[in-house]
């Protein structure tokens, strides 16, 4: 480095510590205090915690929701980025903008519109509650909620990377006779491979670890309406710490996991994608 | 050539239909629901002493924490960015925990970290301040949050920038602080403006982690998205909606002021 344009060595080495204090204070302390209050009393009442029936319950829904929220997420994702990316057309801007909009909106905003529609004093909550379908307070306003905070994940990691790359390659096949579906499986599809992956995973971490949104939504029904995030609450809430504290350990788990993912796929992918 | 790419028409159904259904429709039940209140209503409803302090904790502890977060992110992404050091990937790495922690564990953790019997609440305590349950908990979750939306805003413009602008600025006798205050931070200004703009639009709705720091005392910590959540326990949607809809005015307009002033201050540098 050009020492005319760099820091003194002293002031370097100071920086890093600094902004390492500050990683281990801000980031490392919070997890190292979770996976301590799971622990306390040891591995077996942290694994009962988990292996509680109505915890499985709460799992096995989260996995459910996500089931569901993601590939709808994934596929309107795709869609708008090729819109998006590859064409011109009146509205681009706005369609951008909105696409975005989940992004600024309150978590429990974006549970209270799914009740304004559905629940019981909601627009349509009279018809549905006639012919005895529920939405609100069932798993359908769970999925609605969790897709509507998930929303614009794989959108925006896909946009940027998609329009970077153009679409010279993709006018190639079509002149070469390719048809539409063949253009994006054999020429976008490996173009875009890791950074879909990347949006799907951020996409996935986000659907099992809402709360706001689906806290609003859930009936908090034990063993039937409650996701991970939500036993965990009830469990704090009764102050079954370990219990709580081992099911967020869980989900701690999974985001680590998930940011381990998105470095490799970075890496893989050759160039920084876009974040959340 | 016009474009001779196939599926624009099928793409674009596919994501109206998906805007449509999933964020339109229901943002519209949000904007109509609390006029059947009246405007007066409305106005009683937002104008109430508890909902108003709840949205000036709300929004003055997401400025604070958006405001902590502008230095401590411009740290973090300027020594990832220019130096190279053991630990560099782990800090890169770490700084995307509060994206994809549930928010829920990140309130539980933090809760656990600054109460009064925690690792840095009691060292705290000592020392008198209080941080769990006030409304300094509430700008401690909000910054958690925050801080990666900086980071990530700063960083791909700091490894972008161009090295002669500084090297000019040396040669012509510049000192290096002089350098990085006139030509550097400068350069940065935009991208750090707009973190933490995302940073504060961002805390502002938060819920998952403040809930469990803040003590949730009427009045004092209790934050506007914990409010509309009691008016639905109480069924009362129409005001739930109201406390909603003003929580999304308020942003809109300080985000816009924000882009307005943002402009001018690009102008000012072009």
């Amino acid at each position: 480095m050009n020492p005319a344009i760099g820091e003194p060595r002293w002031l370097r080495w100071l920086l890093c510590l600094l902004a390492l204090a500050v990683l281990g204070v801000v980031m490392l302390l919070p997890l190292a205090a979770v996976f301590t209050e799971a622990l306390r009393r040891g591995l077996p009442p942290a694994l009962a915690a988990l292996a509680d029936p109505d915890a499985l319950a709460a799992v096995r829904l989260t996995l459910l929701v996500a089931a569901v929220a993601v590939p709808v997420n994934t596929l309107g994702g795709i869609a708008a980025a090729w819109a998006i990316a590859k064409f011109e057309f009146r509205g681009k801007r706005l369609l951008v903008t909105l696409i975005d909009l989940p992004f600024s909106v309150s978590p429990v905003i974006s549970g209270l519109v799914w009740v304004l529609l559905f629940g019981a004093q909601g627009w349509f909550g009279p018809w549905l509650q006639a012919r005895g379908i529920e939405i609100v307070f069932a798993l359908p306003g769970l999925v609605l909620a969790t897709i509507f905070v998930t929303f614009p994940f794989v959108a925006r990691t896909l946009i940027p990377l998609m329009q970077a790359q153009g679409r010279a390659e993709e006018e190639a096949a079509a002149t070469l006779g390719a048809s539409g579906w063949q253009i994006f499986r054999r020429v976008t599809l490996p173009n875009i491979r890791w950074a879909l992956l990347s949006g799907v995973l951020l996409c996935n971490a986000r659907a099992m670890g809402e709360f706001g949104a689906v806290s609003v939504v859930s009936g908090h029904v034990r063993g039937e309406t409650n996701t991970m995030p939500l036993h965990v609450e009830i469990l704090y809430n009764e102050y079954q710490f370990v219990g709580a504290f081992a099911v967020a350990a869980l989900l701690a788990l999974l985001a680590l996991v998930t940011l381990g993912a998105k470095a490799l796929l970075e890496r893989l992918g050759g160039r920084r994608l876009a974040g959340a | 050539m016009r474009h001779p790419l196939p599926g624009l028409g099928l793409a674009l159904g596919i994501t109206w239909l998906w805007l449509g259904l999933v964020v339109l429709v229901p943002l519209a039940a949000l904007v109509i629901r609390p006029w059947e209140l009246g405007p007066a209503g409305v106005w009683a409803v937002v104008t109430e002493p508890r909902v108003l302090a709840a949205l000036r904790l709300s929004f003055g502890a997401a400025l604070l924490a958006a405001l902590v977060d502008m230095p401590i992110g411009l740290l973090i992404a300027w020594v990832v960015v220019r130096y190279r050091f053991p630990g560099r990937r782990l800090l890169d790495a770490a700084v995307d925990l509060p994206f994809a922690l549930p928010t829920a564990v990140a309130g539980l953790a933090l809760t656990a970290l600054y109460a009064p019997n925690g690792w840095l609440g009691a060292p705290l305590a000592a020392l008198g301040v209080k941080v769990a349950f006030t409304p300094l908990g509430v700008a401690v979750a909000l910054a958690f949050v925050g801080l990666p939306f900086v980071v990530r805003s700063v960083e791909p413009v700091l490894r972008d920038l161009a090295r002669d602008a500084e090297e000019a600025a040396a040669t012509l006798g510049a000192t290096r602080g002089q350098t990085l205050w006139r030509v550097v931070l400068p350069a940065l200004g935009l991208a750090l403006a707009s973190g933490v703009a995302l940073a504060f639009a961002r805390a502002v709705g938060e819920y998952g982690s403040v809930i469990f720091i803040a003590g949730n005392m009427p009045m004092v910590s209790e934050i506007a998205p914990l409010l509309i959540v009691v008016q639905l326990e109480q069924f009362d949607y129409a005001a739930a909606a109201a406390i909603g809809l003003a929580m999304l005015g308020l942003s809109f307009l300080l985000l816009l002021g924000f882009n307005l002033l943002q402009r001018r201050l690009r102008r000012g540098l072009a």
